[in-house]
C-alpha cells in the first residue's frame, strides 16, 4: 500500500490531473447539446495536453530554461534523491552524461511545442466560433439536436 | 448520449490510467523525455547562439521550420473565418435578415437612434494604460532572447491591447486606425519577413533558414551573433503576423462578419 502511494499517486500527481481534466472535456464534446459547450470543453481537452507536455519537461530542483548570460554556470542538477534511489540514479547519470549535464534546467523543448500549441488553439478556436456564429446563422440555433431537426426538414 | 458519453470516457479514463503505471515519475531529469535531444539544446544552444533564453532559441532557430508554419496556421486561421463569415448567403438566411432588419428599423424608430456613448471612465484609464500595453508588448518582443518573452507572446500583448481600444472606443473607429486591410498586409508582412529570411538563406547557398550565412548580410557579426540576430527577425515577424491575425480574429467575430458593429 505505500509503494501504491509513494509511487503511482504521490510520484505520478501531474497524470492524474492531465487525465481527470482531459476526461472532463472529453465528456462535454461527447454529451453537451450545445455548440459553445462543446467548445469548450475542447479547450479544456487542449489545456490538459499542455498541462501534460509541460510537466514531463519539469526536472526536480532544476531552474526556468533561461541561462545566466554571463555566468553559464549549470549542471550539476540539485535534484535531491534519497535512498536506493540514489543508487538507481547514479546509474543513470553514468548511463547518460548529457542528461547528467543538462540536469540543472527545465527541458526547454515541451515548453516550445505548447507555446505555439496556445496560439494556435486560440485562432482555431476562433474558426470554430465563426462556424458556430454560421450555423446559428443558417439553422437559429447552436444546440444540436434542434440543428439537426431543421437539416431534415 | 449522456449515458454512453460518461461511459466512453470512465472506460478511456480507466485506460489512460492504466498506462500511468509506465510513465517516468514526476520530475525525473533522467526520464526518456530529458535525455537525448533536449539536453543538446540545454547544453550547447548558448554556445551556438548566443541566445540564453532556450525557449527563443529552440522556437526561433533549432525549430524554426515548425515556427514558421505554425505562424502560417494562424494566419490561415484569419483568411479562414473571412472566408467562414463573408461566404453567400443561403435563402435561409437571407429571409431571416429581412425580418430582422425590418424590426430592427422599428425598433430604431421607437427608441429614436442609438445613441449609446462609451464611459468617460473607461476611456480615460484606456487611453492611459495603451501605451504602457505596446511597450511592454515591444519590450516582451524585443527582449525575448535573454528574458522571458518572445514574438508570439508579444503579439498576443499587443493583440489584446487593440482589442481594449475596440471595445472601448467601438470597433468602428478602431478600424479607421488599425484598418482590415492594413491588418492583413502586416499579418502577411509577418510570414514573409519569416519565410523570406530562410529564402534569403538558402540564395546565400544553405540550407532553408540556416541563420549562419547571414552573416554577410548584417554589419559587424559573426556566425553565431548572426543566428541571434535573426532570431529577433523571425520574432518580430511572428508578432507582426499574431497581432494582426488576432485582432482580425475578434473584429470578424464581434461583428460577425460585416464589421460594422462590434461588441
Amino acid at each position: 500500500m505505500d509503494w501504491l502511494t509513494m509511487d503511482l499517486i504521490v510520484a505520478r500527481f501531474n497524470y492524474w490531473v492531465y487525465i481527470v481534466l482531459m476526461m472532463i472535456g472529453l465528456y462535454a464534446m461527447i454529451a453537451k447539446n450545445n455548440y459553445m459547450k462543446k467548445l469548450i470543453g475542447m479547450a479544456i481537452f487542449q489545456t490538459a495536453i499542455m498541462l501534460f507536455y509541460v510537466s514531463i519537461g519539469t526536472k526536480k530542483g532544476a531552474s526556468i530554461p533561461i541561462l545566466d548570460h554571463h555566468g553559464g554556470e549549470h549542471g550539476a542538477g540539485s535534484a535531491h534523491i534519497a535512498g536506493e534511489a540514489a543508487l538507481k540514479v547514479g546509474e543513470a547519470a553514468a548511463a547518460f552524461p548529457e542528461a547528467a549535464a543538462a540536469a540543472g534546467t527545465t527541458n526547454p523543448l515541451p515548453h516550445v511545442l505548447m507555446l505555439t500549441a496556445i496560439v494556435v488553439g486560440v485562432a482555431t478556436l476562433g474558426v470554430a466560433m465563426a462556424v458556430v456564429q454560421k450555423i446559428n446563422d443558417q439553422y437559429g440555433s447552436i444546440e444540436e439536436d434542434e440543428v439537426l431537426k431543421r437539416i431534415k426538414l | 448520449m449522456k449515458k454512453v458519453g460518461l461511459l466512453t470516457v470512465l472506460l478511456t479514463g480507466a485506460l489512460l490510467m492504466v498506462g500511468v503505471f509506465d510513465f517516468p515519475a514526476w520530475g525525473d531529469p533522467y526520464s526518456p523525455a530529458n535525455r537525448y535531444l533536449s539536453t543538446h539544446y540545454v547544453n550547447q544552444a548558448e554556445k551556438e547562439t548566443a541566445v540564453p533564453n532556450l525557449v527563443t532559441a529552440v522556437l526561433a532557430d533549432y525549430r524554426s521550420f515548425d515556427t514558421m508554419l505554425e505562424t502560417s496556421v494562424v494566419f490561415i486561421a484569419g483568411l479562414a473565418i473571412f472566408a467562414i463569415l463573408r461566404s453567400i448567403e443561403g435563402p435561409l438566411v437571407q429571409a431571416r435578415k429581412r425580418t430582422e432588419s425590418r424590426e430592427k428599423r422599428a425598433e430604431k424608430r421607437d427608441a429614436g437612434g442609438d445613441g449609446q456613448d462609451p464611459d468617460l471612465i473607461v476611456q480615460t484609464t484606456v487611453r492611459l494604460l495603451l501605451p504602457t500595453i505596446q511597450l511592454f508588448a515591444f519590450y516582451v518582443v524585443g527582449h525575448g532572447h535573454h528574458s522571458p518573452g518572445g514574438g508570439f507572446q508579444g503579439g498576443v500583448i499587443l493583440a489584446a491591447g487593440l482589442i481594449l481600444v475596440a471595445m472601448t472606443f467601438g470597433l468602428k473607429n478602431t478600424l479607421k486606425q488599425f484598418s482590415e486591410r492594413r491588418g492583413l498586409a502586416f499579418g502577411s508582412l509577418g510570414v514573409l519577413l519569416f519565410a523570406g529570411t530562410g529564402l534569403l538563406c538558402a540564395l546565400m547557398g544553405t540550407q532553408f533558414l540556416d541563420y549562419s550565412v547571414l552573416e554577410a548580410v548584417y554589419p559587424f557579426t559573426d556566425e553565431i551573433m548572426a543566428r541571434s540576430h535573426s532570431m529577433l527577425v523571425v520574432e518580430i515577424g511572428v508578432a507582426l503576423t499574431v497581432m494582426s491575425m488576432l485582432y482580425l480574429i475578434y473584429a470578424n467575430l464581434a461583428s460577425h462578419g460585416d464589421m460594422k458593429k462590434g461588441l
